[in-house]
């Protein structure tokens, strides 16, 4: 290793000429790391792991996969049933996609709860919300290329959406329809959307870490670090819990794909598209079911495509929405309770939208999506301004000092 | 005393780390495999690994080509110049050395794989020097049992694996 800086060696050789090794070193051994991170810190990389394999999934499925509407279904039935592994490669693509939202929401509530998203890491925060949106595009189009019964009914809602847009709204849809309904032009057009998709991912991916490289990680204490006193390097003492937790996620992920593969999917997305059918109970995947909730939540279609989309473009927004100085919600009594709310509506709305829009469940969709604005809108800022934080610690590294030796060692 | 306890450490350490790479390495070949091994022929592709062929149309002089695996099959029942031609031969003028016999086992009916040894195109049929195929792409003559004669390819034209199920109906593969 030592022989990158001095320019010896065939890598001390490349090195010099194109900084490589140099770049890794600085960014994944000796990247200077706040040294009281939690658990919580692991889901970034989790997530990043989950993207590559998305990708190499993503990539051997298209291997097989024909983007016809004759073809479609056949070709993921010819993956199930007579391609070596094909049974294997697909689930692990699937509760993949389910995996990266799971990781990606955890992620982000972190952020929600830590302040995060707080001065100097906005644009930070910013890239990370661009990935989300990125994300719920690619598995949109991802979950048509079956063209089961969900796949075309789910095309056929959400390009509907764009209908709203007054005056172009119809001129809008048929661009992306290719014609007057769903059928193999949009097939086509989102099979080559979702392998592009990715990696633009990877290319905001790679300015996110940049951006989170710039002024390191946020910590549980979210207090800013003084000296190298309140830092550790990035390995071994990081690769290693990341490594640590990982293994926790894939013997879960492994789990589910080996054992419950189609828990996370509707079964009516295994009955080929017919135009002719709707299904009786048309959901979106896990994932979107907050946002299908807020949609269904207003009683007029263009607000309800508003509502839907502010509900991801408000969190853009958050860091001039919180108007306390104080990062972690450990020192913010009131904030942390707000947060669990928060946590509970998002919940709720989860549930609400993955029930059928009638009855009692119109009301509680609309309350709970009432609730999820006020929270950024109303309580967040007034939450700032009222409440009286509790003494920040005066350093990372006597915070961590201070607290009792459980053994003797 | 002290020596031998880090010695005692130094020794655990090292087990720990071969036992958790040894795992990873196995780990790693195993998700590897899968997706290696998707590129292989898939399990539709090999049910269609065999064909029968009803020979009893086919007049002396007559070929037919079918396709067997994505390639072509060459199966022609020979006329009585040809066997004869294809079996009064001396072995030792042939590059790759092979019996009449060892190649047609019914001597009405060869049956080969219509591909050319050398690099992969379809040889044209009754052409050439020799009576038996030609191919056009870098000139190989092959004769009447589908032997190479002349040309660049280095072996006669492949037998695929078949038996007769009757007098006059065969099964490939």
């Amino acid at each position: 290793m030592s022989n990158i800086k001095n320019g010896k060696g065939v890598i001390g050789w490349i090195d010099y000429r194109l900084p490589i090794f140099s770049t890794l070193q600085h960014t994944l051994v000796d990247y200077p790391t706040p040294k009281n991170l939690n658990y919580w810190w692991n889901f970034g990389s989790l997530a990043g792991i989950f993207l590559l394999i998305q990708i190499i999934t993503g990539i051997v499925l298209a291997m097989h996969y024909t983007p016809s509407v004759e073809g479609a279904f056949a070709s993921i039935e010819h993956i199930m049933r007579d391609v070596n592994y094909g049974w294997l490669i697909r689930y692990i693509h699937m509760n993949g996609a389910s995996f990266f939202f799971i990781v990606v929401y955890i992620h982000i509530f972190r952020g929600l709860y830590y302040g995060s998203y707080k001065s100097p890491r906005e644009v930070l925060w910013w890239l990370g919300l661009t990935i989300l949106l990125l994300m719920m595009a690619t598995a949109f189009m991802g979950y048509v290329l079956p063209w089961g019964q969900m796949s075309f009914w789910g095309a056929t809602v959400i390009t509907n959406l764009f209908s709203a847009v007054p005056i172009v709204g119809t001129a809008v849809v048929e661009w992306l329809w290719g014609g007057f309904a769903v059928d193999n032009a949009l097939l086509n057009r989102f099979f080559a959307l979702h392998y592009l998709f990715p990696f633009l991912i990877v290319g905001v991916v790679i300015l996110h870490i940049v951006a989170l490289h710039t002024h390191g990680s946020n910590n549980p204490l979210g207090i800013d670090r003084k000296g190298p006193q309140d830092s550790i390097p990035f390995h071994p003492y990081y690769t290693i819990k990341d490594l640590f937790g990982l293994s926790f996620v894939l013997t879960i992920f492994a789990a589910v794909v080996f054992y419950a593969p189609d828990y996370l999917g509707h079964p009516d997305n295994y009955i080929p598209a017919d135009p002719l059918k709707t299904p009786a109970h048309i959901v979106p995947e896990w994932y979107f079911l907050p946002f299908y909730a807020i949609l269904r939540a207003v009683p007029d279609k263009l607000g309800g495509v508003i509502a839907m989309i502010s509900a991801i473009l408000i969190l853009f927004a958050l860091p001039w929405l919180d108007t306390s100085k104080v990062r972690s919600a450990t020192f913010r009594p009131i904030y942390k309770k707000f947060f669990w709310f928060l946590l509970i509506d998002v919940i709720i709305l989860t549930w609400v939208g993955g029930s059928p829009a009638e009855g009692h469940f119109i009301l509680i969709g609309r309350l709970a999506t009432i609730y999820y604005f006020a929270h950024f809108i109303i309580f967040m800022p007034i939450i700032g301004i009222i409440e009286t934080p509790k003494p920040l610690p005066n350093s990372i590294s006597e915070a961590v000092l201070k607290k009792p030796i459980k053994d003797g060692t | 005393m002290e020596n031998n306890s880090n010695n005692d450490k130094k020794s655990r350490r090292d087990f720990i780390h071969i036992t958790s790479g040894v795992t990873v390495a196995t780990g790693a070949a195993a998700v590897a495999w899968p997706l290696i091994d998707q590129m292989n022929p898939s399990a539709d592709v090999l049910a269609l690994a065999s064909v029968e062929v009803d020979l009893e149309p086919l007049q002396p002089g007559q070929s037919i080509s079918v396709l067997w695996r994505g390639k072509p099959l060459f199966i022609r029942r020979r006329t009585e110049e040809e066997i004869s031609e294809a079996r009064d031969i001396d072995l030792n003028t042939l590059k790759d050395p092979e019996l009449d016999e060892d190649r047609a086992k019914n001597s009405n009916y060869l049956v080969m794989v219509g591909v050319c040894t050398h690099l992969g195109c379809v040889p044209l049929g009754q052409q050439g020097e020799y009576g038996g195929w030609f191919c056009p792409c870098h000139g190989s003559h092959y004769d009447t049992s589908g032997r190479i004669r002349k040309g660049p390819a280095p072996t006669n034209l492949e037998i695929p694996p078949y038996v007769f199920l009757n007098e006059t109906t065969i099964k490939i593969g």
